[in-house]
C-alpha cells in the first residue's frame, strides 16, 4: 500500500533521513522506534508532504506521489494524520471539528457530514463531548477527538506522531485503546511511538530507526526479545 | 464681526460631526477590504513577489506622514486629469493610509495562528483558500478585532486632518465657528465632546465582540 523508496532528506547540513526505505502492506500495523532524533517523525511528516524530501520516491498505492500541490492533496484525502499536540481547530466544536474535512473537502452536506461526524466520536467513546470546545476537553479526549477527525475522512492509511507523548500518563491508556480497536478493525497503521507495550502487543512489525536510517525491522517478537543490532540492544536495554 | 454663540453653530458643527462619521465610515470599510486583500498578499505563502508588493506599499504609506498623503491626493489627483471632488480626494487619501494598517494588523494576526492549524488542515487535504476562510481566518480575524477597533478610533481623529485642505469635518466647523464666536474654550471642547461621543461607542463595541468571538466556555 505504501512504499518508500531510497528516501534522504537534509534540514541544512543536518542529515536527518538516510536513504530510507520502507514498505507498508494493506491492514498492516507498523510502529517505528527509536530515539529522539533518529528521524522517526520526519520520515512520518514526509509521507504526506508536510515536509519536502530531498530524492528517493513515495509510492502511494502503486501509484507514485509526485509532489504537485493537487496530488499531495489526493494522498492526503486518502492518508489520515494524527499530531503529538493534536491541532484540533479551536473555534470549532468536536463535532464542527471532524465533520469539517468531508464537508470541505469531499463536499460532504452538512447533516450528513455531522451525522458520520457523530458516528466516529462515538467510535473513540466521545459522543457526549460533541458540542465541548477542544478548550474544555482533557489532552487524551482532544486527542481522541483528533483521531476521529481523521477517521471521518474514510482514510486508507492512518499517520500516527507520537500521539501520546504530550499527555499525561494517566490519559495515554484511553489513546492507546482507541488505537488498538482501530488496528483490530483491519485500519492500516503507520505509527512513530514511544509506546513499547503499545508496539510489542499491537504491531504487526516493529521497525527501530536510528541516525536516520532503519536499522533494524522484524515482528515485535523478535526485534525486543533477540535484537541484533547493538544499537538497538542498548536502546531496549535503556527503556526497559 | 463677532457673534454670539448660538443652536445654529452647535448645529453646524453637529453636521460637521455627521461629515467626519462619514468619512470613517467609508474609511473603514475601503481600509478593510483593502487592508484584507493586503494582508492576504503579505502572507501568501507562495509568491515572494506578492509578499514584496504588500510590503512595499506597507512601507511607503506607514513611512510618511498621513496629512502629506491627504496633500498629495488631494492636490495631486486633479493635476493628474481626475476629476475628484474634495470628499472623493480625502476618502481616498485616509483608505489608501489606512489599507497599510489594517494590512499589516492582519498579517499579524494571520502569521499568529499556530503552524500546527496550517498542517492540520493541510493534512485533511485542504487547498489554501480552504486552509484560510475554515480555520485560519476565523481565528485571526478574533486576534484582530482590538488592535482593528484602537486603529479604527485613531482613525476618526485622524479625519481631523483633512481639516486642512478646506474639507468641512468636525474640526474643521469647529474651526469656522470660532472664527465667527472668537470662544476658543468652549467650541474646542464641544468639538472634544463630540469626537469623544464618536470614539468611545466604538470602543464599547470592540470589547463587546471581542467577548463574542471567544468561544463560551
Amino acid at each position: 500500500m505504501l512504499r518508500i523508496e531510497g528516501m534522504s532528506k537534509s534540514f541544512g547540513t543536518l542529515e536527518v533521513l538516510k536513504d530510507v526505505s520502507l514498505h507498508v502492506h494493506k491492514g498492516e500495523v507498523v510502529v517505528i522506534i527509536g530515539r529522539s532524533g533518529s528521524g522517526k517523525s520526519t520520515l512520518l511528516r514526509c509521507v504526506n508532504g508536510l515536509e519536502p524530501i530531498d530524492s528517493g520516491s513515495i509510492w502511494f498505492e502503486s501509484r507514485q506521489v509526485i509532489r504537485t500541490p493537487r496530488d499531495l492533496r489526493d494522498l492526503r484525502k486518502q492518508v489520515g494524520f494524527v499530531f503529538q499536540n493534536f491541532n484540533l481547530f479551536p473555534h470549532l466544536t468536536a463535532l464542527q471539528n471532524v465533520a469539517l474535512g468531508p464537508r470541505v473537502v469531499k463536499r460532504v452536506p452538512k447533516r450528513e457530514a455531522e451525522s458520520r461526524a457523530m458516528e466516529e466520536l462515538s467510535r473513540v467513546g466521545l459522543a457526549d463531548k460533541c458540542d465541548s470546545y477542544p478548550a474544555n476537553l482533557s489532552g487524551g479526549q482532544q486527542q481522541r477527538v483528533a483521531i476521529a477527525r481523521g477517521l471521518a475522512m474514510d482514510p486508507k492509511l492512518m499517520l500516527f506522531d507520537e500521539v501520546t507523548s504530550a499527555l499525561d500518563p494517566e490519559l495515554i491508556g484511553e489513546v492507546l485503546k482507541v488505537m488498538e480497536d482501530l488496528a483490530n478493525s483491519g485500519m492500516t497503521m503507520l505509527s512513530v511511538t514511544h509506546e513499547m507495550g503499545f508496539a510489542r502487543h499491537v504491531a504487526d512489525r516493529v521497525v527501530f530507526m536510528h541516525g536516520g536510517r532503519i536499522e533494524e525491522e522484524g515482528p515485535p517478537d523478535q526485534v525486543f526479545d533477540h535484537p541484533e543490532s547493538p544499537n538497538l540492544r542498548q536502546f531496549i536495554g535503556a527503556i526497559l | 464681526m463677532i457673534r454670539v454663540f448660538s443652536h445654529n453653530d452647535l448645529l453646524f458643527m453637529l453636521r460637521g460631526a455627521g461629515m467626519t462619521l462619514m468619512l470613517t465610515a467609508i474609511t473603514a470599510f475601503g481600509g478593510l477590504v483593502f487592508g484584507f486583500v493586503l494582508g492576504l498578499l503579505k502572507t501568501f505563502p507562495h509568491s515572494k513577489i506578492a509578499n514584496a508588493i504588500g510590503a512595499l506599499y506597507t512601507y511607503v504609506f506607514r513611512g510618511t506622514p498621513l496629512l502629506l498623503q491627504i496633500f498629495i491626493f488631494y492636490f495631486g489627483l486633479p493635476i493628474l486629469g481626475f476629476d475628484t471632488s474634495p470628499l472623493q480626494s480625502v476618502s481616498i487619501a485616509l483608505v489608501a493610509y489606512s489599507s497599510a494598517y489594517i494590512g499589516e494588523i492582519l498579517r499579524g494576526s494571520i502569521q499568529s495562528i499556530d503552524k500546527g492549524q496550517w498542517e492540520a488542515s493541510a493534512s485533511l487535504a485542504f487547498t489554501y483558500w480552504q486552509q484560510m476562510r475554515r480555520v485560519i481566518l476565523p481565528q485571526a480575524f478574533k486576534i484582530s478585532i482590538p488592535p482593528l477597533v484602537g486603529f479604527l478610533v485613531s482613525i476618526i481623529k485622524g479625519t481631523s486632518l483633512t481639516s486642512i485642505v478646506g474639507y468641512i469635518e468636525l474640526t474643521k466647523s469647529g474651526t469656522i465657528v470660532l472664527q465667527a464666536t472668537y470662544q476658543p474654550f468652549l467650541v474646542y471642547a464641544i468639538v472634544c465632546l463630540f469626537y469623544f461621543a464618536l470614539c468611545y461607542p466604538l470602543s464599547l463595541l470592540g470589547s463587546r465582540l471581542e467577548r463574542r468571538f471567544i468561544p463560551s466556555a
